[in-house]
């Protein structure tokens, strides 16, 4: 069994800001780590290959420096790594994002079985996965909360619906986004850690990839375009409460008396 | 091609054009400035310091913008139930048919739903194209993707709309890709311009920041929406617009996914069907403290949910959590406790009609949302505020779904 994990590095916080005066992005910090969804995938890469065998690589796209979630993988226990790093695959959109990951897929080899997190925590768009089944023309099933079997041949998972659980048996090669606590994801181990510091991380560039049209990849790939940034808009804020914790309960209590939340 | 060119003799202070940018993406190594994979394109750059960064198009072959027209929704249900979203996209298709005097489509797929598909004649769409084939009983990726194109090739919208609903969120990008054209996911604002470019506004860089997109040179421009965001136009008296019933030859809509079943849930409460709701956010220390936001839920006859760390805390279960990664609702009152306001929470929730938000930090971005901002803590104004609520009545929980 051949896996692959598509992961991603985000920032560490959410707290992105945008001064008013100067419309520049204002990001404290440059703390970054790996998408927490992505670990979902990683782990249930790790749990198929324990009664499966076989092999499990990871692939990410960013810059030189999103190597450290590759790193991080290997502490969890991934056999290989590579990253898709190159100044013109920047400013790409879902649909250039993955193509370039379905490029960079078909550069690690022959493989059964892709996953994806559900989504990242700086885009939450959920759409990357997709679009990468459908660039390398594999099935995908999103939404998997379970993996109730499988063979060599196919795989059989549960998708989550708001009011069904579909229970889809899908032939490899495929790919799936798996939900949140499908499995636990486990710590990275320091034993791992000494194991594999030295390995390399082979970065992978668009003169690497089989489409070397540049029209494809980054900004010019991308039919979406940002065309400004924002703070969000304000409501006028009707009124500002302060006081003691018991002022502004009594306060509170009569306004939801008015609002007729609560029976006099 | 689009890029940033640098005007390395136009340098002055390296550092000072480093740090300006947000991604990290400006580096500067052995005297030479150079922008590397993490650029977003955000042009911040190039508007602080134009005289070093200059951002350059070359001329692309346009597309015929006149060659693609129509407004075009997909029709979300389950086993004909439309889900209410549908009607919410086709309340702002009409909205923006009116600017631009295109038609309305709708694109409804499944099995035995033609009977069904009758009640979008209610929501204003001048054609209803309906595909009703037993490969299309259950959702899988492959036959819908097939018909969904089918659809596309045959009418040419300029724009199409999805409900980020499960089915959509899986659908929209598999077909946007198949077009290689854009799609923005879980636009909060839409609009469009008179050349039918759709002005599509959402939140971005999972901060508290909105982008506002364009897809200026590809159809159709893709859009989800999620469930909540827009309001439903009135459902019509009579019926109008017309009902195509379509086909496609049965080999097109092979799969290599088989459905072995199809499990019925738990009917659980929403909470995007609750008129009350009471929020839990970062301001909550410890698991136990929940209990006294879900008593004051439990007493306004609302439900409990949660902000995005609680449920990685792994506090609560993910379906009460509001934001773009959780749902999102509108109810008629919501109390948010300790809630800071990310425009990815605020996203969630921010067309609910009475906001009232209680937090330590008078500058939390959620009181700028707000119509009551309560400016103090949590753990003085609850446990306050439920003495001088009237007494239960009786017990009936209707806390979260867990």
């Amino acid at each position: 069994m051949n896996i692959l994990v598509c992961i991603k590095q985000v920032p560490g916080t959410t707290e992105v800001d945008l001064d008013e005066k100067t419309g520049v992005l204002k990001r404290d910090g440059i703390d970054s780590k790996m998408n927490p969804y992505d670990l979902y995938a990683i782990e249930t890469a790790l749990k198929i290959r324990e009664t499966q065998g076989g092999k499990i690589k990871v692939l990410s796209m960013g810059p030189p420096q999103a190597a450290q979630v590759i790193r991080e993988a290997y502490m969890m226990g991934v056999d290989e790594g590579a990253l898709l790093t190159d100044p013109k695959f920047a400013g790409a959109d879902v649909l250039a994002t993955a193509y370039t990951l379905s490029q960079g897929i078909r550069k690690m080899g022959d493989f059964d079985l892709l996953l994806c997190g559900k989504m990242t925590t700086d885009g939450d768009t959920a759409q990357v996965g997709p679009e990468i089944a459908e660039f390398l023309q594999i099935p995908h099933v999103s939404n998997v909360r379970k993996i109730l079997s499988m063979d060599e041949k196919a795989i059989t998972v549960e998708m989550d619906m708001p009011e069904t659980v579909e229970i889809q048996e899908v032939l490899f090669p495929c790919l799936i986004t798996v939900e949140k606590d499908i499995y636990t994801p486990r710590l990275p181990s320091f034993k791992l850690k000494l194991k594999t510091q030295t390995k390399e991380i082979p970065h992978i560039t668009l003169q690497d990839l089989e489409d070397q049209d540049i029209y494809h990849y980054g900004l010019n790939g991308s039919p979406t375009q940002v065309l400004k940034i924002f703070p969000p808009p304000k409501k006028e804020v009707s009124e500002v409460w302060t006081g003691t914790g018991e002022e502004l309960a009594r306060r509170l209590a009569e306004k939801l008396k008015e609002l007729k939340f609560i029976r006099e | 091609m689009a890029k940033i060119i640098i005007h390395q003799e136009n340098i002055k202070n390296p550092e000072e054009l480093v740090d300006v940018c947000p991604f990290n993406a400006i580096e500067y190594t052995n005297e030479y400035l150079s922008i590397n994979a993490a650029c977003k394109m955000c042009k911040i750059c190039v508007k602080k310091y134009p005289d070093v960064f200059e951002y350059v198009e070359e001329e692309q072959p346009q597309v015929d913008k006149s060659a693609w027209r129509g407004i075009a929704v997909y029709a979300d249900h389950v086993e004909g139930d439309i889900h209410p979203v549908t009607f919410e996209l086709l309340g702002k298709a009409r909205e923006m048919a009116a600017k631009i005097g295109h038609p309305i489509y709708c694109l409804m797929m499944g099995d035995h739903i033609s009977d069904k598909a009758e009640e979008l004649r209610h929501y204003g769409a001048d054609k209803i194209f309906v595909y009703d084939k037993p490969e299309l009983k259950d959702f899988r990726i492959e036959p819908y993707t097939a018909v969904f194109e089918d659809f596309i090739n045959k009418v040419r919208p300029s724009i199409v709309l999805v409900g980020g609903t499960t089915v959509g969120r899986s659908l929209a990008p598999r077909t946007a890709a198949r077009f290689r054209t854009g799609l923005t996911a879980d636009c909060t604002i839409l609009d469009v311009q008179d050349n039918t470019d759709l002005d599509q506004i959402r939140p971005a860089f999972g901060g508290n920041i909105m982008a506002h997109i364009h897809t200026p040179n590809h159809r159709p421009q893709f859009a989800t929406v999620r469930y909540k965001i827009f309001d439903a136009p009135e459902r019509t008296e009579n019926p109008s617009g017309e009902l195509v019933i379509e086909d496609i030859p049965s080999q097109r809509l092979k799969s290599r996914i088989r459905v072995l079943e199809v499990r019925k849930k738990d009917k659980v409460q929403s909470i995007e069907d609750a008129e009350v709701i009471v929020v839990a956010g970062k301001g909550v220390k410890k698991e136990a403290d929940l209990s006294m936001i879900r008593e004051l839920a439990d007493r306004l006859g609302g439900m409990m949910a949660t902000t995005r760390p609680l449920i990685e805390a792994g506090w609560t279960d993910p379906r009460t959590q509001i934001g773009l990664s959780g749902r999102t609702v509108k109810p008629k009152l919501i109390i948010t406790c300790g809630v800071s306001g990310s425009v990815q929470f605020v996203a969630g929730m921010n067309n609910s009609e009475n906001i009232i938000a209680i937090n330590t930090d008078p500058k939390a971005t959620i009181f700028d949302i707000a119509h009551y901002a309560i400016i103090g803590d949590i753990y003085e104004v609850i446990p306050a505020l439920l003495k001088n609520l009237p007494a239960p009545e009786g017990q009936t929980h209707k806390g979260d779904p867990s």
